[in-house]
């Protein structure tokens, strides 16, 4: 468990001052210039050797990523775009750092900025996080007045400029082609890749899109070591994040705690314990609603990293998890993620345009169990079609839970369908000719 | 996305306030000059509220989507997708206030469905996108507002109202009728994200600063 001495968000409840005199007494921008100085090269072979992983869900490493920008500039100017889209269900945390750190992240946007020859940052922030933005710029230009953006920031030579984008509501953007698309004044539909955003991204130049968290730890890293951070956690899952529970614990909160720690000592003591005592649990959605839901008998002993999930068939993903006690209806709560993603899908793709209208209504009937047993593995080859045959990885979000529902509570779904088949005697679907529908069934 | 297309009855025109266009100075200034597109949604946010300032009906109407286009340099079509694309730009008149209520999974097993009751019963509207009759109150349906820790919630306008149940739903739209707004944040005994009952980490006695 991590000590509060290890911590990064030493503000995250906001039980100081957010103001930049108060942030500078935490340590914020306290050598920002010296850290600069020590040249793009060795800032990017820091962030490698720290370990750090993105995030914000896929886990890839930051450092690596920082690298693949060019080291030369041909004439196209360079940016730095920070997601702050946080839309995935049971997702919370970048919101504490937006409006409790603002300034953590400012000065990390600075220094990471440089390390990618980017004069320009603009962090995308979802339209319904309107205080938060509100709160951000407040910092911005507080940070403006004292010399820490603009001309020469932070008396480092470094000119850097940093800029809110709002976005309005739709969760595709967190996808960093459809933020940057969103970003040029588009609809937020993905772009296909290649060419990656650090080729082509933003305006047609080399971009590099981050989530809010792995930028604002990065002046505490550089602050503090990299060997500091890579001594937290576990080989290849270093370091110390931000997560967040919610659902059935007797104390939902949001909270940072080091990797690699057993799941259920964290929600024990971060959540209180699971409402009836550990005994009620029934599942757990480790990382945002993407990721498939893990069952009791896993969350006795897993770690919560990304490799040990990982090994489990789910994931970290955000690490924000939703905890189900054995009062919910499981198929309705993963029918509910059905409804989201067929709402949420930008209608780009065929599969997941059409895919996710299917697996909601498939999902409705499951909830009832107005089907045939037959169909859940029907349902599962759906899910397979959708996943991997479209642009973005939002198709592939739509489909694991479900899988995830399928392994884990097929028995449940097979009850519930003898159930209905006892109190009503058959599915009551009609099978509708091939040859066309009639009018009147619609 | 499932914005519907549905024009409302549409006003005549639409020109930018004095308000509103020390506003787009300040967010044109954030672009590249040749890049003035990217300005598009902020400025459908600020046509929705100078329609909510002007009418009491934050919208937009398809005559400040034009007038946006033209200001823009962009063909009419493009701002119309991108307003019927994104949920945040309502384009049909809606209430005084908007109350938006999150059913997603995380705000659900919290019970939101009490949430969605209380609302309808002190509103008096039947279903999700319904507007009350003495026109203060749209509900809308939205998917997670990204702060599960506070679940549930209902949003209005630009507030969140956080640990929401039926009886304190009510008690907030009984203080909006009355014309006044409540502070937003958790309604129960708790500071923001932490814990109810007090924060269990970065406790005062180890916060010393760092460094």
């Amino acid at each position: 468990m991590l000590a509060d001495k290890d911590r990064i968000f030493t503000n995250l409840y906001g039980q100081n001052d957010w103001r930049l005199e108060a942030a500078r007494k935490r340590g914020d921008w306290s050598n920002t210039a010296e850290i600069l100085a020590r040249g793009r090269d060795t800032i990017i072979a820091q962030m490698k050797a720290s370990g750090l992983r993105g995030r914000g869900g896929a886990g890839f490493p930051t450092g690596l990523k920082w690298s693949f920008m060019p080291k030369q500039s041909d004439g196209r100017p360079h940016y730095l775009v920070i997601n702050g889209d946080e839309s995935e269900p049971g997702t919370c945390k970048d919101r504490e750092v937006m409006r409790h750190e603002p300034h953590k992240l400012i000065e990390s946007a600075l220094i990471a900025s440089f390390a990618m020859g980017a004069h320009a940052s603009y962090i995308y922030i979802r339209g319904e996080f309107f205080r938060e933005a509100e709160r951000l710029q407040a910092a911005i230009d507080e940070a403006y007045a004292a010399g820490l953006l603009g001309k020469n920031a932070a008396g480092s030579g470094w000119d850097f400029d940093f800029r809110i984008h709002r976005g309005a509501g739709a969760y595709i953007c967190g996808e960093e082609t459809a933020l940057l698309e969103s970003l040029e004044g588009k609809k937020g539909q993905p772009r296909m890749k290649p060419p990656f955003p650090a080729g082509v991204g933003l305006y047609g130049c080399p971009t590099t899109v981050n989530n809010v968290e792995s930028i604002a730890v990065t002046s505490t890293i550089l602050r503090r070591g990299a060997e500091w951070f890579a001594g937290l956690g576990r080989p290849n899952n270093a370091g110390s994040k931000l997560m967040a529970i919610s659902g059935h614990v007797n104390t939902p909160c949001v909270f940072e705690e080091e990797l690699g720690v057993p799941l259920r000592d964290i929600i024990e003591k971060h959540g209180g314990g699971v409402r009836g005592g550990w005994d009620n649990l029934l599942a757990v959605i480790p990382g945002g609603c993407s990721v498939p839901l893990l069952p009791k008998a896993v969350c006795e002993t897993v770690l919560m990293d990304y490799d040990s999930l990982r090994a489990e068939r789910s994931g970290l993903g955000t690490a924000c998890m939703i905890v189900m006690d054995r009062s919910t209806d499981i198929i309705k709560a993963i029918a509910r993620f059905s409804k989201f993603f067929k709402h949420e899908s930008c209608g780009q793709c065929t599969p997941c345009r059409e895919g996710t209208g299917w697996m909601m209504r498939m999902m409705d009937r499951m909830v009832q169990g107005r089907a045939d047993i037959e169909e859940i593995d029907l349902l599962e080859q759906v899910t397979r079609q959708v996943e991997g045959h479209t642009i973005c990885a939002l198709g592939d979000a739509a489909a694991w839970p479900i899988q995830g529902l399928i392994r884990h509570f097929r028995p449940e779904m097979e009850a519930r369908i003898r159930q209905y088949k006892a109190a009503y005697g058959s599915t009551g679907l009609v099978q509708v000719p091939a040859g066309g529908v009639p009018a009147a069934v619609e | 996305m499932s914005t519907v297309w549905t024009p409302a009855e549409q006003p005549d025109s639409f020109v930018f306030d004095a308000a509103s266009e020390e506003e787009i100075a300040g967010v044109l200034s954030k672009y590249p000059q040749e890049r003035k597109a990217s300005a598009v949604m902020p400025l459908l946010y600020i046509a929705q509220r100078q329609m909510g300032r002007v009418t009491g009906s934050a919208w937009v109407p398809v005559v400040a989507m034009d007038v946006i286009a033209q200001r823009l340099d962009m063909a009419a079509m493009r701002v119309y997708e991108v307003a019927s694309f994104y949920t945040m730009f309502n384009t049909r008149p809606i209430g005084r206030y908007h109350l938006q209520v999150c059913t997603t999974t995380p705000c659900w097993l919290r019970g939101s469905d009490d949430v969605v009751e209380a609302c309808q019963k002190a509103t008096g509207i039947q279903h999700f996108g319904g507007t009350s009759a003495d026109g203060l109150f749209t509900m809308t349906e939205v998917e997670c507002l990204g702060a599960c820790a506070n679940a549930p919630i209902l949003q209005v306008d630009d507030d969140y109202y956080e640990d929401m149940n039926a009886e304190r739903t009510q008690a907030v739209i009984a203080e909006l009728r009355a014309g006044r707004r409540p502070e937003p944040g958790p309604t129960v005994n708790r500071s923001v994200s932490a814990p109810l009952g007090g924060r269990k980490t970065l406790l005062p006695s180890s916060t010393v600063e760092q460094e």
